[in-house]
């Protein structure tokens, strides 16, 4: 039987060899005539950052056509949280991009407070401003390292992996959590820093420009990096635009939009740091620029350490901030305002706001409708990843089957965030 | 000055005025422009090209299963010169497409097939209107309002057939909803069926339309 088959795919198939006879050279030609073929990239794949699946048209070696299928980590998210009160539904956001759990903390709160239309004292603004940049380097540090893996250098995520470790005990001794920290609410923040915390973030961030230098001076003038990751994944300010493009993608492509810097929210407008952009919009460029958004996040932190006021860091609005534990010992009212707040929750006016905040990857936002009750009736979550990924294959098309996987790494796409 | 700490925007002035026919609705100093679905190329073709909103930063799709027209799209444009938003709102029911604006914005592809999974929209001259979150051969269309939570079916790896199945939802325990709302209105099996209460309604004399069948 599979003789028979053999066979007839033989004599069907175009890719066998033919023979031609040029008439005026009188020389017979030899062809080996391929077809396109289709390949499948992932969903398990080191290189493909999680689960994404890539059908890729392949003329030979070359990319012709990709079609990302996204949703294998779809979890449904914004449905779950349609069923939840506003606080109960806020640890979900740490488990959107779980890279960067803060960042998506931050666009939830935000998004609450100003649907509440609520002031939030200055110290919590300002540990939210330092957790967001810590985060941005723990990201940043994920993404730079895996890339350069991604095209062949080991060390530099060994080297760096050890400072990210770091980031994480900070995350753990502020929130309680390495990851989940769930410790930006709506009001504020869950918890102060003790004093030893804040010196000893102010020590590491004496210390990280050392290991960042090593870092790049491995592999920013590397020959090998070079080759892999310059002129590949070309996009223009116009296709970038076009695209949705946001963050580090949109800014290697020399277009200085930050909206920490543009549409500043916490205390962004007090901060003073430079946006590092690229010239040519390719993965090299977007690589450099996250490189650089490490020395500029750094700058952050240690305005946000030398001038972090004193004073509380939730709400005193007693109907959203919940009282100290010392507080409902002693007061009737303080207990109450602590049962209907962790039972029913606050209640949100109705109205729907759209907030969006520079996460590490780009524009996350999240668009809040509020129908008056305590569950928000729809939180649509907007991804960075969804405009990135869909740009793909303008980006793959015509290069390396090799080249890809570089491309992905320049994207930063993860797919807890993507998926939702 | 608002009170919130959230992203401060440039507002973009008579904005609203270049729109007469565009029902224009402010609220914590985001514009809304509320469209027919007949306008909302135009209006978008007009924002981007005669007011500099540049980019399409995301659709969200909504649904109030109350209205006639029942799912409700809001476009959020982006202005990158002028530091500004803008949503364009527009809405439409189960049968009637939308018009795409995938010539537009490329991003929009996408965001449209989201949509149209999760809701059901239909997106008119869409040139890949496939599903893009669900499964691979995932029927229904799981963010409507009266999408079951827990979904229909459920997914296990069979020993048996060697594969993964599909079966039927089974839960282990009911589902349940505690909305906190009042003490008097909790979850059903407490309202009617508490031990003890000789006085309490049962179960056949609740109303069919709290029964929520």
């Amino acid at each position: 039987m599979s003789d028979v088959l053999d066979t007839t795919a033989a004599k069907d198939d175009p890719s066998t060899n033919s023979v031609t006879f040029d008439s005026e050279t009188g020389e017979t030609e030899s062809h080996t005539e391929i077809q396109n073929y289709s390949m499948n990239f992932g969903p398990q794949h080191p290189a493909a950052h999680g689960v994404l699946r890539l059908i890729m048209e392949m003329d030979g070696e070359i990319i012709e056509r990709v079609d990302p299928h996204v949703g294998l980590l779809h979890r449904g998210t914004e449905k779950l949280i349609e069923y939840k009160t506003y606080l109960q539904a806020l640890p979900y956001m740490d488990r959107l991009d779980y890279v960067s759990p803060m960042c998506m903390e931050h666009s939830y709160v935000l998004a609450v407070e100003k649907l509440l239309d609520l002031e939030v004292p200055l110290r919590a603004q300002y540990i939210r401003v330092l957790y967001a940049e810590m985060t941005r380097i723990t990201n940043h540090i994920l993404n730079t390292t895996a890339h350069a893996m991604d095209v062949g250098a080991m060390t530099p995520m060994l080297w760096l992996f050890e400072e990210r470790e770091y980031i994480c005990e900070f995350y753990e001794r502020a929130s309680g959590g390495r990851f989940h920290a769930a410790y930006f609410r709506p009001g504020g923040v869950h918890q102060d820093l003790p004093p030893k915390l804040v010196a000893d973030i102010a020590d590491w961030a004496e210390k990280f420009p050392k290991v960042l230098d090593d870092f790049e001076s491995l592999v920013a003038n590397n020959r090998i990096f070079k080759q892999r990751n310059v002129d590949i994944g070309v996009i223009s300010k116009e296709d970038a635009i076009a695209w949705g493009f946001s963050g580090p993608c949109i800014r290697g492509s020399g277009i200085p939009w930050d909206l920490r810097k543009s549409q500043p929210y916490d205390v962004y407008a007090e901060m003073d740091f430079d946006i590092p952009v690229g010239t040519r919009g390719d993965c090299y460029d977007r690589f450099m620029v996250r490189m650089n958004e490490m020395r500029e996040s750094l700058r952050i932190i240690k305005q946000c350490l030398a001038n972090m006021p004193a004073g509380p860091v939730m709400t005193t609005d007693s109907k959203i901030g919940p009282p100290k534990r010392g507080e409902m010992k002693r007061s009737m009212e303080a207990l109450i305002n602590h049962f209907k707040l962790y039972t029913e929750g606050f209640h949100v006016p109705e109205g729907d706001c759209y907030v969006a905040t520079e996460s590490p990857k780009g524009e996350f936002g999240i668009y809040l409708v509020s129908d008056g009750t305590n569950k928000p009736y729809r939180c649509k979550i907007r991804p960075t990843a969804f405009s990135h990924l869909q740009a793909m294959e303008f980006l793959c098309k015509g290069h390396m089957l090799a080249d890809a996987p570089a491309v992905l790494g320049s994207l930063d796409i993860v797919f807890g965030e993507c998926d939702r | 000055m608002p009170a919130h700490p959230a992203p401060i925007m440039t507002r973009d002035e008579g904005l609203a005025e270049a729109f007469p026919e565009a029902d224009a609705h402010t609220h914590r100093g985001e514009l809304t422009l509320t469209v027919p679905r007949g306008a909302l190329v135009a209006t978008l073709t007009a924002l981007r090209d005669e007011h500099g909103y540049q980019q399409l930063m995301e659709l969200a799709g909504c649904d109030f299963p109350e209205r006639p027209e029942r799912f409700e799209l809001n476009y959020h444009l982006l202005s990158l010169t002028k530091n500004a938003r803008v949503r364009v709102r527009t809405s439409t029911d189960e049968k009637t497409p939308v018009p795409s604006i995938v010539d537009l914005w490329p991003v929009a592809g996408w965001l449209e097939r989201e949509v149209w999974d999760l809701y059901g929209v239909l997106f008119e001259g869409n040139p890949d209107h496939r599903r893009i979150l669900t499964d691979y051969g995932f029927s229904g269309h799981p963010f409507r309002k009266d999408f079951p939570l827990t979904g229909y079916v459920e997914m296990r790896y069979s020993e048996e057939q060697k594969r993964v199945i599909y079966e039927p939802v089974k839960l282990a325990q009911d589902f349940r909803t505690f909305d906190f709302q009042s003490p008097w209105e909790g979850p059903d099996y407490i309202r009617y069926n508490l031990p003890g209460d000789e006085k309490a309604v049962t179960s056949e004399d609740v109303p069919t339309e709290e029964k929520g069948e």
